[in-house]
């Protein structure tokens, strides 16, 4: 075989610069705008005296769950802060909630576009697939380019790789809206429109609040990933960490991204059977 | 005028459906079809018209195509071919607009699965209709309760469809189909998917309301029993095609072909039939004659007893060759040698409610009227004869008085 080899890279490489050229100011106002997001979201939730903070959580906890989840919430944030991890977790918290609050911003649509068109799936999932697997880290250079350093293109990278689950979820949640039900819909005359908000998303939002889990999940699992190229939190001393060799501190900061992990998780998870039961 | 009417209405499915088009006019069969192009016929050029308020039931076995006949009068099914006029307008040129609004106006459809939306209340389920047509909150709710208490389920307007039983469901289903006042119900096998005995209320019912508000009624069915019970008209189903078209007793009594034969030959024939198909002329006389002109009579005809009518023909009551001999004996009238409480029927009594009847009874029994006219008399060889399914019955020869 002597075929030469094909010049991908460069052809990457030509596309980012180009794209770096002409729509820079797009990028610039995704960056002033998520950037913003997170850093308001941040000095919100660093603006509560901790203890405060934990009591309102654990409160949330009660109310969503039962008393279980409530004494979890709160012995757990009481760990965080015992760490000295508290205002460290909190800005990981503002940039999982910004990135998971735009995945389905983004992803509930195009969901619900997938659902309706099987043209529109057919071309949406390998996407998805590739999004999925290409390696994470792969997205940091091309956010960094074009967002230069520091949270967004975390956000960025965050949300192309949690984003999947709440799009596919969205889609196999409406096209699982039992056939007859839909057709007792259109046997009414009722609208697209009328169609979706009054039957569809109504019956698949267990199904859609299973993705945005998972989105919560996936975004939460790119903190640590999301330091490499400047994000603070709590990422961003295990990154620290792991490069110092420091094994203690590591896990320190290990077990607060698990705590919060588990809340989050615990609470959407609650919110689902709630949304079941209803 | 009919209020639907079909006109070669065909739905075949697959791709590039207009190929088989050619072939169905050639008359080729359904497997052919099939084994020829991969193509299947859902329904084969039907024509039929209904007539405001009619039941009209469509009848046929599963996969012979009556529940998408069905949804092609409503569109949720797309005809590949013919015409669906309602009250004249053709439904397969409306716009989506116009179909909207006439599936808002004019069609309520009731499903065999009920359909209900499990995430909103039976008064939300039925208020659906209205509720996409815009009809604003304090008005659509007024309807939806009026519509509720027609299918006596007042009480129940903020539980949720899971909480209510097969038969109640169903009863919502019937509700919401009811709610937005349509012109032509279509009931796609609605009670299939219940109990017997509930199926057996709900028929009843189904007919009472049928006959307060003089709907449109499309129904369809596997079932022939129900369909000869509620049905006005019965169009049967095969493949496809309409095979017969006709009143119960046309269905039963002149099958169009072997099929229908077939499909019949199973039927109690005692739940369907009444005393009008079975019953024969009444020999009768009026009261002036005398017991020697009945007994003469009963002679000269072979009998063995009499309906005595007066001149209106209304019964009066039985004589006897004995008690007309007696009489004669005794030198009294034949008023006084008259039966009175001889056992009667009306005509649309069914026959299975006879047996008890004619087996405590060694008089025939007479069919009478609402006016108490003799209309003529059931007697236990005719009976037998019907349940055998012999034909030449169910014309309820007419009689004449001597």
């Amino acid at each position: 075989m002597n075929l030469p080899k094909i010049p991908l890279a460069d052809w990457i490489d030509w596309l980012e610069t180009w794209l770096k050229a002409h729509f820079d100011p797009f990028f610039q106002i995704i960056r002033l705008v998520v950037g913003e997001t997170v850093n308001g979201l941040d000095v919100f939730l660093n603006w509560f005296p901790p203890l405060i903070l934990v009591l309102l959580f654990t409160a949330i906890a009660w109310f969503i769950g039962k008393w279980k989840m409530a004494l979890f919430t709160f012995v757990g944030l009481l760990i965080i802060e015992n760490l000295g991890l508290w205002s460290q977790t909190m800005q990981t918290l503002a940039l999982v909630l910004t990135a998971a609050f735009i995945s389905v911003l983004i992803g509930v649509p195009v969901g619900i576009l997938c659902a309706r068109s099987s043209g529109v799936q057919k071309i949406v999932t390998p996407v998805l697939d590739f999004m999925q697997t290409m390696p994470a880290f792969v997205y940091l250079l091309p956010a960094v380019t074009f967002f230069s350093l520091g949270v967004v293109p975390g956000v960025i990278s965050s949300i192309i790789f949690a984003i999947p689950p709440t799009i596919r979820l969205t889609n196999l949640g409406i096209r699982q809206v039992p056939a007859e039900l839909v057709e007792a819909a259109d046997a009414f005359g009722s609208t697209p429109t009328q169609k979706l908000f009054k039957l569809q998303l109504p019956i698949a939002m267990p199904t859609i609040m299973a993705g945005i889990n998972q989105t919560i999940m996936l975004s939460l699992s790119m903190v640590v990933i999301a330091s490499m190229i400047g994000a603070q939190g709590v990422g961003a001393y295990v990154y620290r960490a792991v490069t110092q060799g420091n094994t203690g501190v590591g896990f320190e900061a290990g077990l607060a991204i698990v705590i919060l992990a588990i809340i989050l998780d615990r609470l959407t998870q609650q919110v689902i059977r709630n949304n079941k039961a209803a | 005028m009919a209020i639907i009417e079909a006109k070669r209405l065909t739905k075949i499915f697959g791709s590039d459906p207009k190929k088989a088009i050619p072939l169905l006019d050639k008359g080729w069969s359904k497997e052919k079809i099939f084994a020829d192009t991969k193509l299947t016929v859902g329904v084969n050029q039907a024509d039929f018209a209904i007539e405001e308020g009619q039941i009209f039931v469509i009848m046929g076995l599963s996969g012979s195509g009556k529940s998408t006949l069905v949804r092609l009068l409503n569109r949720l099914i797309e005809p590949t071919l013919g015409q669906v006029l309602f009250n004249g307008t053709d439904v397969l040129r409306m716009s989506p607009e116009q179909l909207r609004k006439f599936r808002r106006k004019n069609v309520g459809m009731v499903f065999q699965k009920f359909a209900l939306f499990p995430h909103r209340t039976v008064l939300q389920n039925i208020e659906y209709g209205l509720e996409v047509q815009g009809i604003d909150k304090k008005k659509r709710r007024e309807m939806a309760m009026s519509s509720l208490e027609l299918v006596g389920l007042t009480g129940w307007e903020n539980s949720y469809p899971d909480q209510l039983s097969g038969g109640m469901q169903q009863r919502v289903g019937l509700a919401r189909g009811l709610a937005n006042d349509p012109d032509v119900l279509l009931m796609d096998e609605a009670f299939s998917a219940l109990d017997p005995l509930i199926r057996k209320d709900m028929q009843d019912e189904l007919l009472e309301l049928q006959s307060k508000m003089k709907k449109t009624i499309v129904f369809i069915t596997h079932d022939l029993n129900e369909a000869l019970r509620i049905g006005d008209q019965i169009a049967l189903m095969k493949d496809g095609a309409i095979v017969q078209i006709g009143t119960p007793e046309e269905i039963l009594m002149q099958p169009a072909n072997k099929y229908v034969e077939r499909f019949v030959e199973d039927v109690d024939l005692s739940k369907v039939l009444t005393a009008a198909h079975v019953m024969v002329k009444a020999e009768t006389i009026t009261m002036e004659k005398g017991p020697r002109v009945a007994l003469q009579f009963m002679r000269d005809r072979g009998i063995s007893s009499l309906y005595v009518v007066d001149k209106g023909m209304r019964l009066i009551g039985i004589v006897t060759a004995e008690d007309a001999s007696n009489a004669i004996k005794n030198g009294v009238r034949l008023d006084e040698a008259i039966i009175k409480d001889a056992p009667s029927v009306q005509p649309d009594t069914l026959l299975h409610e006879l047996f008890e009847l004619m087996s405590n009874s060694r008089l025939p029994i007479s069919v009478i009227d609402p006016n108490g006219r003799l209309k003529g008399v059931v007697i236990k060889g005719a009976v037998l004869a019907a349940l055998a399914g012999s034909t030449g019955i169910g014309t309820g020869e007419q009689h004449e008085s001597a």
